[in-house]
């Protein structure tokens, strides 16, 4: 019999070691896979390492190929950590994405890097609304906000879709090849988000973006009282209500932050990445649902986010450009499931001591 | 597979249960002490005595969801270890719980059958729930979901469950709680209809006309030990209130000089016809009434469940009101939300203390500020400043001699009695003007019981209005200026201080009422109830 005996504190060390202790076994545990796609598992792992990191402008790429799910990461964490599990990561990125779009392509041409600041806050404004439909609707009746949101994300693709394929819709490009083939209508080249060079690395604005709100929401939720009510609320909502906290104004709050985080990374991704709205690539690449991934490996550590998010945008990053024969298309993914798995599961270490009693005594006889 | 290797003890008949020497521990807590207890074969007896008492731990030892440390148990004679509930059905022993065990989307035959083994025949099943309901007056729809029923008839199917399984012995764990008067009526009939056929029921109640009504014999327990048992037909809800209330103080905080000063020109709280559902949905306060001064402090007395959990919370407007009007110091409170009747001076003490009082993950120093944390100095624009919580901690700790290793440990690695400090010290540090305390004392030792009964004093010399909700009479008697009496949302009685008379108090909080006072009772004048107040 194995009991699990509450902790009563994390110590510092097990915060760290626990989602590396995870990386590894998930990683040792996708080697079984790899094998059985009939690959050596040392040699693929160190051709993603080589593809994501080392090889001339891996990095660049992981980084870029990072962005997106720094925000739909920080999103994940800033909901979580009051536990609202916001799984709708992915509409609100793709709600942002749109309102960035319709903002860049009205924009772009006249202020040119002016429409920055402009795609930033239609993506936020999209993307919290998109969301506090989600925390209203928990905050009055009550709903479940992980079906809410999830319904939500195919929703907002779908709006996505039919103003690029169903409509001759302000953002859908109209003329040239855009008559033949569906596609978005590019921004104009002087609204693109500009990029900044360290060395031989390529940095994207929405990346600096990215790690300046990772630290604005750490700062929020370590030192600030919304903080501390999130704090509160999520561990104990009715003593949180009794202290005279305002429960659901709070609920729709982390809803709307996270889902405006989610959007600002849609507004990223126009304004990085596609410069145009791309639903195809936006259903595929699936950033929501990495979000969730990178934010349970952080352990809602917004700080914490931003190397995680690196990590996993490397490993997208090498998949694509190994996808082939000899590099199933699914295995990024796989693995991707695999560490979110033991990241769940190593986060049982840092809240339990595993015992091994011995069985002592046996039911007692009554006397 | 009804018992049939009778083994007769020489000369009695034969009991359907006998429990003898009964002892089992919990951490800190002695929950019942060498109690004994036995049921004859077609009687219903009553397990009567206040919360605490030890009555919901015995039954559970007899149905084997605890282990006794000490003591026998013989059931149709023959002695018996008792491992599971399970095993409790197997040797005749059924269970009515008070929170029904019911799968709400099953419907009555299949909740009716869950768990036993063998393919199941639904007509058959069908068949025998209505013959059974027919039988013992339990009828109800064996087709119906659970989830259709009204919590009357929930519990019917939990009899039948036991029933069908052909229980000897039904244990009812304060059936009545969940039951209108008139649902109550048919559930008596029933009873005894089981009882005429020699199954043996044991009625755990704390409603002394219930007990009065439905019971042969009634085994009363105070304080984990068993008190006594009587036959219900030689005696009276008087001499049963006594029993089940009747202890010597322990505590005398009377000094008669020292007593606070009440200002009964200040009103801090006014309370009128306050009305309120439960959790359920059902009406649990029925129009409450009740004034706090200044500097006084009022006890207010109940079996749980009569509606002073709804009444605290109505007051601090956490609990929705449905009717009536809370006054706090001359201001009105209707529609204001928690956080508003916390700024117009109202703390409160709930009797949940870990998850309600406090969040028990979170650290003692941020629960120390759980309600100060909006306003500077603690805060600052929209920061909360770390030190400053941390230095408010500390002298809270400090000053309230909480006993934690750090402040920023988790609020539940305490023990009992120090959360109860850190809640005290956050809510006596909000300079409040009416204190609401819920069973401020339950569950802590000795030491920490004096602490908490003279900060609650303490509290009512510097003019705090002080509602101290009470299921321990002794309490109430030493501390309060006013005794009330709650039962069932309203309140039945008020004693001044020094007329109370704890006979009287247990008569109220079981329901009776003060006009069938007997003329003389020789004994009740032995009690040292303390008058030299005032």
């Amino acid at each position: 019999m194995i009991r699990l005996e509450r902790r009563v504190e994390t110590p510092r060390w097990l915060s760290f070691a626990v989602p590396i202790g995870s990386l590894a076994a998930a990683l040792f545990a996708g080697s079984f896979l790899i094998l059985f796609s009939g690959n050596s598992a040392v040699e693929t792992y160190v051709r993603i390492t080589e593809r994501a990191f080392t090889d001339t402008g891996a990095l660049s790429s992981s980084i870029l190929a990072a962005t997106p799910l720094l925000f739909t990461g920080l999103a994940a964490a800033a909901a979580f950590r009051m536990g609202v599990f916001n799984i709708g990561g992915e509409g609100q990125f793709v709600m942002g994405a749109i309102a960035a779009a319709y903002v860049g392509l009205a924009t772009g041409e006249q202020l040119g890097f002016g429409a920055f600041p402009l795609m930033v806050i239609a993506g936020a404004v999209a993307g919290g609304l998109w969301a506090g439909i989600v925390g209203a609707l928990k905050a009055f009746f009550n709903t479940n906000e992980i079906i809410i949101s999830l319904m939500l994300n195919y929703i907002a693709s779908n709006i996505a879709y039919y103003l690029i394929f169903n409509s001759e819709s302000y953002v859908r490009l109209l003329t040239g090849s855009g008559k033949v083939f569906p596609q978005g209508r590019p921004l104009d080249e002087s609204a693109w988000w500009p990029f900044t060079h360290i060395g031989p690395i390529d940095f994207p604005l929405g990346f600096w973006l990215g790690v300046a709100v990772a630290v604005i929401t750490w700062v929020l939720y370590r030192s600030t009282r919304y903080g501390f009510e999130v704090k509160v609320i999520g561990d104990a909502p009715a003593a949180a209500k009794y202290a005279g906290m305002r429960t659901r104004r709070k609920i729709i709050a982390v809803m709307a932050l996270s889902g405006a985080l989610a959007g600002v990374g849609g507004a990223s991704d126009v304004g990085d990445i596609r410069h145009l709205l791309d639903p195809k690539g936006l259903r595929q690449a699936g950033y929501g649902y990495t979000g969730i991934v990178v934010a349970a490996l952080a352990r809602l550590n917004p700080l914490a986010v931003v190397v995680v998010a690196v990590l996993m945008g490397g490993l997208n990053n090498a998949g694509r450009s190994l996808e082939g024969p000899n590099f199933p298309a699914g295995l990024v993914g796989t693995l991707q499931g695999l560490i979110l798995f033991f990241a769940l599961g190593g986060e049982i270490l840092a809240h339990y001591k595993i015992r091994f009693p011995r069985r002592s005594h046996a039911p007692e006889p009554v006397v | 597979m009804a018992a049939s290797t009778h083994v007769e003890t020489a000369g009695e008949p034969t009991l359907a249960v006998s429990m003898r020497g009964i002892t089992k521990r919990f951490p800190g807590v002695v929950a019942n002490d060498r109690v004994d207890f036995d049921l004859a074969a077609g009687e219903v007896h009553a397990l009567l005595g206040e919360n605490g008492a030890g009555k919901s731990t015995l039954s559970n030892v007899l149905t084997g969801i605890y282990r006794p440390e000490e003591g026998t148990i013989h059931i149709a004679g023959e002695a018996v270890t008792v491992t599971s509930p399970r095993d409790a059905l197997s040797k005749g022993i059924g269970m009515v719980h008070q929170h029904f065990r019911l799968v709400p989307t099953f419907t009555v035959a299949e909740n009716i059958v869950l768990g036993q083994r063998g393919p199941m025949r639904r007509r058959e099943i069908d068949e025998r729930v209505r013959a059974l309901g027919e039988r013992y007056g339990l009828s109800v729809d064996p087709t119906a979901k659970v989830w259709q029923l009204s919590v009357g008839e929930q519990q019917r199917v939990e009899i039948l469950k036991a029933l069908e399984r052909d229980a000897k012995v039904l244990v009812l764990d304060e059936p009545t709680a969940v039951l209108t008067p008139q649902e109550a009526e048919v559930l008596f009939v029933t009873l005894r209809a089981m009882a005429d056929e020699g199954r043996s029921i044991v009625f755990i109640s704390h409603k002394l006309d219930e007990v009065m009504a439905v019971s042969d014999r009634v085994t009363v327990l105070r304080d984990a030990r068993h008190v006594g048992t009587v036959e219900v037909a030689g005696s009276s809800t008087r001499e049963l209130a006594r029993l089940m209330v009747g202890r010597d103080v322990v505590f005398n905080s009377d000094d008669a000089t020292d007593r606070p000063v009440i200002d009964y020109d200040r009103r801090v709280l006014e309370v009128d016809s306050l009305t309120a559902d439960d959790d359920r949905g059902q009406q649990a306060l029925n129009g409450a009434s009740l004034t706090l001064h200044a500097g006084e402090i009022v006890a207010l007395c109940g079996v749980a469940g009569n509606g002073q959990r709804e009444l605290a919370e109505a007051i601090c407007a956490t609990r929705a009101r449905t009717g009536g009007t809370v006054t706090v110091e001359g201001h009105l409170t209707v529609g204001r939300d928690p956080r508003e009747l916390i700024e117009l001076g109202i703390s409160h003490v709930p009797e949940d203390r870990l998850h309600t009082g406090l969040a028990a993950s979170v650290t003692i120093e941020e629960n120390l500020v759980l309600k100060s944390y909006r306003r500077p100095p603690i805060s600052f624009g929209p920061f909360v400043k770390r030190k400053a919580v941390r230095s408010t901690a500390s002298s809270l700790i400090e000053r309230f001699g909480v006993k934690a290793p750090s402040p920023s440990t988790p609020t539940r690695m305490l023990s009992g009695g120090n959360v109860q400090k850190v809640l005290l010290a956050r809510e006596f540090s909000a300079e409040p003007k009416a204190l609401i305390a819920a069973s401020p004392t339950r569950g802590l030792d000795v030491g920490a019981i004096e602490t908490v009964r003279s900060l609650l004093l303490d509290a009512a010399r510097s003019g705090v209005g002080v509602l101290l909700m009470t299921e321990d009479l002794d309490e109430a008697i030493a501390l309060a200026d006013r005794i009330l009496v709650m039962y069932e949302g309203r309140i039945a009685g008020e004693m001044k201080r020094g007329e109370a008379d704890i006979t009287e108090i247990g008569l109220l909080m079981g329901g009776g009422s003060l006009e069938e006072r007997p003329v003389q009772d020789s004994s009740l004048e032995e009690r040292p109830v303390q008058d030299s107040g005032s």
